[in-house]
């Protein structure tokens, strides 16, 4: 492959890399923080998407939407959205055990996939929503790929410190101990089912950010674009295997396992047809299966949850 | 519409489809209950059991349901198997790692399925069967089948769980496993007995559901929010809740299509599943709320 090759196609990863790692500081904010288990990443993925794309496209007859409006509007949008979706989901489902959580974000993500599927008014169903704005897509093809992971990664280290600092304050300790020990966080007087609700909500509306900008890069939503069971899965096991409540390890999770899984994807194309398609599905099972093997032998991932509480960070490994 | 038209076009398909939730559910409830997680590979067991069936049927050529036992015994050893070397090394940590896991679990089973049935929807017998009629209400053989073998299967699974030992060992892990525990109850028993029932029975509706419709790798899958609605409707840990969470989930989604369009059927579960949690998290019959 030629040197442009591989610099285009580190670019693509490094963006992906970055949507990820969005989605991944989503869920550690509701699993690292909180202890709350989101089953349905790709749904608030999708509405993220299909948000920013109703807002920003042109306008399209027979088709709600199509407002034009600048990017930034759409993303914005797109985590309004998202966390207005967590909402009453969160509302109804937080009073319980989290595995009830984890049955009702499976519901919402599996109504999502419906309603994109067959409200044509508002997705377009089956051909997507087509010509979003890209920023920087005025480039030539290289710089505007770079202009793009650049976004990204601003985007990304923003999301990173806000959710560092928030993991750092009080309210990231109170989390922490509501997660830990909630009889004694509600003997504080802490509001549990509130507090819980706060961070379902700040998770969801990262994962709708995640949503609009893989959007936004593609230039196009489809109902084909991600598959929802997969995305969810990958987004899982790059915070189990990076290290749930630690924000680096969330970053560093997404990269290994995109990597992982993007690179094995290019070794079973080159199989023959008939094998590269059963090839998926063994590259699905052995990441289920990573998952096992990092729940049983490592938990605490590759970048443990650092230990607080002293003013030496030196705690931090176990 | 007439009376007749509203129960041969929706009230029946609903309680047959009902009945092969109610299969599942009551694993589900039983999981929930004795071993506190939500099982999320539930369905795709389902699906396992379900082709499991289906080997057998082009195998050596007989009905779907002489193929039934095999695959449910099939399925529960495999059930027991994934319990051993998955689940039960997580058992001392908090319950939702195990859930977290089975989900993993369910994407490794139907990539299984996937790798080695393919993709594609297949059936276990071609060609259309004709419903008889029965003072003008339509029905199918495989409907009878499929109703009648839910109700001998749960009513033997209840009259096991009221009278035998080990069915009682069950509801008292169910309702203290404390005391069950310091009472001298084994626990691995009670686990390996509760992963051959719920695995049985998952297969069974699996195959159930091939036999009424046809065999896909995600049909597992997309029963398993009409199972797990249909489990917290009836009550957590109640087998007979679950059979009525079952049926009331299936006909209910059938009827969903007069007022609904049809690509709605599938959100039914869902708003039973929100509202049920909201007015009465412990289901109609008073189960359990973890």
């Amino acid at each position: 492959m030629e040197l442009i090759g591989l610099v285009n196609y580190a670019l693509f990863m490094g963006i992906f890399i970055g949507i990820y790692a969005l989605l991944a500081l989503g869920l550690n904010v509701q699993w690292g923080f909180a202890g709350l288990f989101n089953a349905g990443i790709a749904g608030f993925f999708a509405v993220g998407a299909y948000t920013s794309a109703i807002l920003t496209s042109a306008h399209a007859d027979g088709r709600i939407g199509g407002f034009d409006m600048p990017f930034f509007v759409g993303w914005l949008a797109a985590m309004v959205a998202a966390a207005a979706i967590a909402w009453p989901i969160g509302k109804i489902c937080l009073r319980f055990r989290s595995d009830y959580l984890a049955i009702a974000t499976i519901g919402i993500a599996e109504i999502i996939r419906l309603v994109i599927k067959s409200e044509e008014a508002l997705t377009n169903s089956a051909r997507g929503i087509t010509g979003l704005p890209r920023p920087g897509g005025d480039l030539p093809y290289v710089e505007s790929q770079a202009a793009y992971l650049a976004i990204v990664i601003g985007v990304l280290a923003v999301t990173y410190l806000l959710v560092e600092r928030q993991f750092n304050s009080p309210w990231g300790r109170m989390m922490r101990a509501i997660r830990d020990n909630e009889l004694a966080a509600r003997a504080m007087g802490k509001d549990i089912e509130y507090r819980r609700l706060e961070a379902f909500i700040f998770g969801a509306a990262i994962m709708g950010l995640a949503g609009a900008m893989f959007a936004h890069f593609n230039r196009s939503i489809t109902p084909e674009a991600i598959d929802p069971m997969v995305a969810t899965f990958l987004v899982w096991i790059m915070l189990i295997l990076g290290g749930s409540g630690n924000n680096r390890g969330a970053i560093l999770g997404a990269a290994v396992v995109w990597i992982i899984w993007s690179v094995s994807e290019i070794a079973t194309d080159q199989l023959p047809h008939e094998y590269a398609v059963k090839a998926k599905y063994i590259r699905l099972f052995l990441i289920g299966l990573l998952l096992q093997l990092v729940l049983r032998f490592r938990s605490e991932g590759l970048l443990p949850e650092p230990l607080r509480g002293d003013q030496s960070k030196t705690g931090s490994g176990q | 519409m007439g009376i007749l038209e509203l129960l041969n076009f929706y009230v029946i398909p609903g309680i047959v489809l009902g009945s092969i939730y109610a299969l599942g559910a009551v694993g589900i409830t039983l999981v929930f209950a004795i071993l506190r997680y939500a099982h999320l590979a539930h369905g795709d067991l389902a699906t396992l059991g379900a082709f499991i069936a289906f080997a057998v049927v082009t195998a050596i050529g007989v009905s779907p349901l002489v193929a039934l036992p095999v695959a449910v015994v099939a399925t529960a050893f495999i059930a027991v198997g994934i319990d051993k070397v998955f689940y039960e090394h997580l058992r001392d940590r908090p319950k939702i790692i195990t859930v977290i896991a089975s989900l993993g679990i369910a994407l490794m089973v139907r990539a299984v399925v996937q790798v080695i049935w393919g993709v594609d929807s297949e059936s276990y017998v071609r060609g259309i069967s004709r419903p008889d009629v029965y003072f003008g209400l339509r029905i199918r053989d495989r409907e009878i089948y499929t109703v009648l073998a839910m109700i001998l299967l749960v009513g033997g699974l209840y009259v096991f769980l009221k009278q035998s030992k080990w069915g009682k060992a069950m509801r008292a892990m169910s309702d203290n496993p404390n005391l069950a525990l310091l009472s001298g109850i084994d626990n691995r028993v009670v686990v390996m007995l509760t992963w051959i029932i719920a695995g049985g029975l998952c297969a069974a509706s699996g195959v159930f559901l091939g036999i009424n419709t046809e065999l896909k790798s995600m049909m597992g899958w997309h029963m398993l929010l009409p199972m797990f609605a249909a489990a917290i409707l009836g009550g957590v840990g109640r087998v007979e809740g679950a059979v009525l969470g079952g049926l009331i989930v299936g006909i209910a989604e059938e009827l969903s299509v007069l007022v609904l369009p049809s690509e709605y059927k599938a959100a039914m579960a869902f708003v039973i599943l929100l509202i049920m949690l909201l007015v009465r998290p412990t289901g109609l019959l008073r189960g359990k709320v973890l």
